[in-house]
């Protein structure tokens, strides 16, 4: 019924006792997701959460005491690319990175290692997933999305709970909802989740909200055209931007004359998706 | 954060890149006495954190220290793009040969650092990759190896460099990838990297921008920032956190999330309305943000009317709302309001602001249509 996570997954959660993230353990644990372990270097031995979360100093104890098959991370940017390896090295097919503000240099370290070990790797700067009904690993609101067949994707946090929002007015459920972050450089790409849905034998449609800056939603346009058979729904935001300005994410810039919302909305035209005005005309062009 | 070309150029220089002679200066008298040290021609180029600088009469070039002082007087008094011209670089003028380009960047897709370079310099790479692709040439760097020397020799013979000059540029191109990785730069670029008649390699022209994400690794250059480069109230919401960039508009913005509010520009520009800013108050903005944020967005005096939309995920809709009573409570100017406020407590929230008799708006369509409404009869009046 979805993609990268489901009921089964068994979430680690770095940086569990920090403020950050013991909040979203406890949300993650409401909304029923298998909350199994929290590391914290030096609280090693801790219980959370009432005392049903046992916390260790190591990513390495946490999974051979528990099995997590998925890590969570809320470590402060200045510690995370270190947190990253260690999930990696661990052995953690699947790193979800929420920190914003991770310096670009550590995020193409990051990167390039954790693609050599075959790592799964979502964010940063992202909300994470949600698979409705089944588990959530990140910051996504829970209740503002039903189960269903729309793959949602996206580069945004807030934006993204206003579409999942938008399609719950109208009816719509979602299979998993992707968070791939704001960042110039992440682990996962648009690319990257459009194949996953495509294989996906529940997901029937997918919703793909991105933004100016960089090049991947005309990559993604390509990939549509050359490999897709699914209809694609678009939302770019940002077409009121000026060149020059960093809007907010790290990775929303016009640079020379590239990453405008214009070029971006037209490369997904023509490879076929139907590109909404505004975020609440997206659920009309499903139908 | 971007750095001056006299700032870059002195980097470049601490990492083994050659330079010309030159020294900065903020008056005419200074620029003298510099060219008098020099002796010989000089170039005057103002220090400004734009382009055009050469179209807009910024760089000249002065064969005696009378006629710099006097260029550096009419360059002092220049407004380029908007920037007022607070410096000037005192350069000993070279013997141009050939010009090329060389920089270093981070490549999204790839996810590596990416350098450039082509035997086309002087002019704006964009126009090269535009025009004539093909005289452009590229090596990707592994971010956990670093640049290796036979990448650099690759670049020399793909641009088609004469062979005396191959070990000169590697050394530079080892120089600018030094720079740029050692500071956490995004870009570093020399453009235009010269040969002189004499067959030296020097970079003539400089530019660094800063990763601003990792200035806390490198707090000495926190101190090179320009403050002309970002309007006062940019500063100001940077120093609260909030993200802030002001646009030409009347209509204020205050929204929690850079993609939403992006959007809700979008929608507002849509449907006929002119955002006056864009601002992101980030996830779990308390009452004190908001004040703040509602503080910036008045100081514009452009500002006619306001549209707030929260999408309340971890942010709650009754603490927005009661932020929103406090602020408006400090702020002297009255314009319309119209706040749109979904999620976690949003009934609360609403109830709250209509107790105090303002608007509100479920949908974001309609916020942005009340708001226009009301930004286009202040205008009239």
């Amino acid at each position: 019924m979805s993609i990268l996570i489901d009921k089964q997954t068994r979430v680690l959660v770095q940086g569990i006792t920090g403020r950050e993230g013991l909040f979203h353990a406890s949300q993650m644990m409401d909304y029923g997701t298998q909350v199994v372990a929290g590391v914290t270097p030096g609280k090693g031995g801790d219980w959370v959460l009432e005392g049903k979360i046992p916390v260790f100093d190591t990513v390495e104890r946490a999974l051979a005491a528990t099995g997590a098959n998925c890590s969570v991370l809320f470590v402060p940017a200045r510690f995370v690319m270190d947190a990253m390896f260690e999930a990696a090295d661990a052995g953690v097919p699947l790193v979800i990175c929420i920190t914003e503000g991770v310096p670009i240099q550590d995020m193409m370290k990051v990167r390039r290692y954790l693609d050599q070990e075959g790592v799964r790797l979502v964010g940063p700067n992202c909300p994470g997933l949600l698979t409705p009904g089944e588990s959530k690993v990140g910051i996504i609101p829970g209740h503002i999305t039903d189960p269903g067949s729309i793959g949602v994707v996206s580069r945004s946090g807030t934006l993204t709970y206003e579409v999942l929002y938008a399609l719950q007015l109208r009816g719509l459920g979602v299979s998993t909802c992707v968070g791939i972050g704001g960042d110039p450089i992440n682990g996962t790409g648009f690319t990257d989740v459009l194949q996953m849905f495509e294989d996906d034998p529940h997901t029937e449609a997918v919703v793909m909200i991105g933004e100016i800056g960089g090049s991947e939603e005309e990559r993604a346009a390509e990939f549509i055209s050359s490999s897709m058979t699914k209809p694609v729904v678009g939302f770019i935001a940002g077409r009121s931007a000026p060149p020059g300005k960093r809007m907010g994410h790290a990775g929303a810039i016009i640079e020379a004359g590239s990453g405008m919302a214009a070029d971006k909305i037209a490369a997904l035209q023509s490879a076929g998706v139907r590109v909404a005005e505004h975020p609440e005309a997206i659920p009309a062009l499903l139908s | 954060m971007k750095l001056h070309e006299y700032q870059s150029k002195q980097l470049f220089a601490e990492h083994g890149v050659p330079i010309p002679r030159g020294e900065v200066a903020e008056t005419p008298a200074q620029v003298r006495a510099i060219a008098e040290q020099l002796g010989g021609s000089v170039a005057v180029k103002s220090q400004v954190l734009v382009g055009g600088r050469g179209k807009a009469g910024g760089i000249r070039l002065a064969k005696s220290p009378e006629e710099a002082e006097q260029l550096a007087a009419a360059i002092l008094e220049l407004e380029i793009n908007g920037l007022p011209v607070r410096k000037v670089l005192v350069d000993e003028a070279s013997e141009i040969v050939t010009e090329i380009y060389l920089g270093v960047t981070n490549d999204r897709t790839q996810g590596t650092p990416v350098i450039i370079a082509s035997a086309e310099g002087g002019i704006e790479i964009e126009e090269v990759a535009r025009d004539h692709p093909e005289k452009i040439v590229r090596a990707w760097v592994d971010p956990l190896i670093g640049l290796r020397d036979y990448q650099a020799r690759n670049l020399a013979a793909a641009m088609e460099l004469p062979r005396q000059h191959w070990g000169e540029f590697s050394r530079m191109a080892r120089g600018l990838f030094d720079t740029y990785w050692s500071l956490d730069a995004t870009l570093a670029e020399i453009n235009p990297l010269v040969i002189t008649r004499e067959e030296k390699l020097l970079a003539l022209d400089g530019k660094i921008v800063l990763d601003d994400n990792a200035l806390y690794r490198h707090p000495e250059l926190e101190e090179l920032r320009d403050l002309d480069e970002e309007a006062p109230s940019e500063r100001e919401a940077r120093g609260h956190g909030l993200s802030y960039v002001k646009l030409d508009g009347n209509i204020g913005c205050l929204v929690n999330g850079a993609g939403l509010a992006m959007a809700t520009m979008d929608v507002i520009k849509g449907l006929g309305g002119e955002p006056a800013n864009f601002l992101d108050i980030g996830g779990g903005a308390d009452a004190e943000k908001v004040a703040a944020a509602i503080q910036i967005i008045l100081s514009d005096p452009d500002v006619h009317a306001m549209m707030f939309n929260i999408f309340g995920g971890i942010t709650r809709c009754d603490e927005v709302a009661r932020g929103i009573l406090m602020a408006l409570e400090e702020v002297s100017r009255e314009v319309y309001l119209v706040t749109r406020l979904v999620g976690t407590n949003e009934e609360l929230g609403r109830r709250i602001l209509a107790e105090a008799k303002m608007d509100t708006a479920s949908s974001l369509v309609e916020a942005a249509e009340m708001v226009i409404a009301a930004s286009k009869v202040s205008v009239s009046e």
